[in-house]
């Protein structure tokens, strides 16, 4: 090996073990945020017992988890219950690798180990895992192969709660699974690429630009469909406690529970994470150029400002878990394929005319009114879905609408 | 009798997910800020809000007199009315013709913790307490014998009074 290449395996391992770290103890944490939530918003104290304020509740939960028995059902299908939890782990846990959390890091070593010889390394590293071109487009394909794990789980359950909870989950993902597909489009038509590299960059080049303006829509429907993906409340059919017991994890134990859990938690990181970077900028600081100068302070400084933004998002998770109760299933299939894929696709369409009128003949010179007419062409669309849509037509309510001779007295029984 | 279905007028048209949802979350954000209700159990067993009513009727507890004697004069009164039959009571004599209980076992499992017990007792000897944490190893140990029972030194059971029907 030369020298270069050794430096390059050693960077990327470390910032592997790095990235992987931060994220097991962030799920750790998010947990025990989770309850805290929950349990401040129903006016309760919350877990306050292990450790000082009850900081190592993720540490005795873990060590719990490790050591009960693990249950493997009888009628179980014993190879495809073991492995369900392990994809669906290892499908959260890929996808966080390619997402940019701070500026690109000045990184210049040229030094010799004992044993493993000369490493060298140059030039400005990008603070993720990889770069990879395809982007989005691989996190699209990576998140379908979680609803494997949910299925297979469900299936393997030889369980009959299971089963609907895994079947609820495949129909669930794969349904907003398009809606999310439609709402990024808009990102790909305006910027151009589908690297998240390239749309952080995009978004750092003035004041407003971060997308969630130009493309407001597409925001709201990403972060619909991020809760739908992740199987959070008001979208957590597959569980559904008071219907399925426990959706497709109902027969798992222990570790192979937790993995399930790791694997939720981790997903609502990875949307966090992807509406950040999509729709808010990524580790931008808004107004200011100085965290595009490079230097490790600035490396500090935008993963704090990264991780700020992404915590506002595991919140607002946990906010709307504790405020909504669950749809009914029609509306949730209602909302995905009759509200969201048809308004994706048609705002595809109105931010595509938009742009070739902003660019064409309204001749938007810099970025910055070009982002600024984008958004005057949105707030017609967002009057359109939150004024005149909203009412009563977006979810149906619960009511039956009788009509008016169905309402006098049934007939004895 | 027809059975009237009642039909809920739901707001329809005019009902915006949106807003209310936007409303739902302010006042689960509101509800971060609160003061918290939760008592932290066993440091902290009343507050000026909640305490343990005097009439709580818990595990027994058998009265004694200056000599340390039960003052059960084995009657058989409370074996008679408990309505879960659950105290065992075999009576004894002494010399000067003084019945006292040679064995008095009540089986909390059992019981129902209606204080009948301890209403129709003649001797005020056995009452119900103001007491709950009852925690055991072992089954068994819910048999409460009478040096168990004598041993006992939580506040007992001011029952329901017919005079005061509200405690006030
Ligand atoms: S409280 Fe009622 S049930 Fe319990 S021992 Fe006394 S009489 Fe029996
Ligand atoms: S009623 Fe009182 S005196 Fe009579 S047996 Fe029971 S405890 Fe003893």
């Amino acid at each position: 090996m030369t020298p270069e290449l050794k430096g390059f395996v050693l960077v990327a391992v470390v910032k592997t073990a790095a990235v992987f770290t931060f994220l097991m103890l962030l799920v750790a944490y998010s947990t025990l945020l989770e309850r805290w939530i929950a349990s401040w918003m129903q006016d309760r104290i919350g877990p306050n017992r292990a450790g000082p304020k009850g900081l190592f509740q993720p540490i005795a939960d873990g060590l719990k988890n490790l050591l009960k028995e693990e249950v493997i059902p009888d009628g179980a299908n014993k190879v495809f219950f073991v492995i369900a939890p392990a994809i669906s782990l290892m499908a959260a846990l890929i996808i966080p690798l390619t997402i940019p959390w701070a500026a690109p890091i000045p990184l210049e070593f040229d030094m010799t180990l004992p044993v493993l010889g000369r490493f060298v390394h140059h030039g400005a590293t990008p603070a993720t895992v990889t770069v990879l071109p395809i982007g989005f487009l691989w996190v699209l394909a990576i998140s379908s192969v979680g609803v494997y794990g949910i299925a297979l789980g469900g299936w393997a359950s030889n369980n009959k709660y299971s089963l609907l909870g895994g079947l609820r989950a495949t129909a669930q993902m794969v349904s907003y699974e398009v809606a999310m597909g439609l709402s990024v489009i808009p990102v790909l038509l305006l910027v151009g690429n589908v690297s998240f590299v390239e749309i952080v960059s995009v978004q750092q080049q003035g004041p407003f630009s971060w997308l969630a303006l130009p493309l407001a829509l597409s925001a709201f429907i990403f972060l619909v469909s991020g809760f739908a993906e992740t199987n959070r409340v008001p979208f957590d059919m597959p569980e559904a406690e008071s219907e399925l017991v426990a959706g497709y994890h109902t027969e798992y134990s222990a570790m192979k529970f937790s993995a399930f859990m790791i694997g939720e938690f981790t997903g609502m990181v990875t949307i966090s994470m992807m509406f950040v970077t999509l729709f808010l900028g990524g580790w931008d600081i808004p107004f200011t150029h100085w965290d595009e100068a490079g230097g490790m302070l600035q490396v500090v400084a935008t993963a704090g400002v990264f991780f700020v933004k992404m915590l506002f998002f595991l919140f607002l998770f946990m906010w709307i878990r504790w405020t909504l109760p669950r749809f009914r299933y029609d509306q949730l299939m209602a909302l995905g394929w009759k509200i969201f894929i048809p308004m994706g696709l048609a705002y595809i369409l109105y931010i595509a005319v938009a742009l070739w009128l902003v660019d064409g003949p309204l001749g938007a010179a810099s970025t910055a009114l070009r982002f600024g007419l984008l958004f005057l062409f949105n707030i017609p669309v967002l009057v359109l879905v939150f004024r005149v849509l909203d009412r009563g037509r977006l979810i149906r309510g619960v009511s039956v609408h009788l009509p008016a001779s169905a309402s006098r007295p049934a007939r004895a029984v | 009798m027809a059975i009237g279905v009642k039909v809920m007028q739901r707001p329809g048209r005019e009902a915006s997910y949106m807003r209310a949802t936007l409303k739902g979350m302010a006042l689960t954000f509101r509800h971060l800020f609160r003061r918290k209700v939760t008592m932290q159990y066993p440091e902290e067993r009343s507050t000026e809000t909640w305490t343990l009513s005097p009439r709580w009727r818990g595990t027994h507890r058998m009265l004694t007199d200056e000599q340390g004697r039960s003052k059960c004069v084995a009657c058989g009164l409370c074996p008679q009315i408990c309505p879960a039959n659950c105290i065992k009571l075999v009576p004894g004599e002494d010399e000067e013709g003084n019945r006292y209980p040679l064995i008095y076992e009540i089986d909390e499992f059992r019981c129902v913790f209606c204080g009948y017990c301890q209403e129709v007792c003649p001797e005020e000897a056995i009452h119900v307490g103001v007491h709950y944490e009852n925690a055991e190893y072992e089954r068994g140990r819910f048999v409460y014998d009478l040096e168990r029972l004598s041993a006992q030194t939580h506040p007992v059971s001011s029952l329901w009074d017919p005079t005061d029907p509200r405690g006030e």
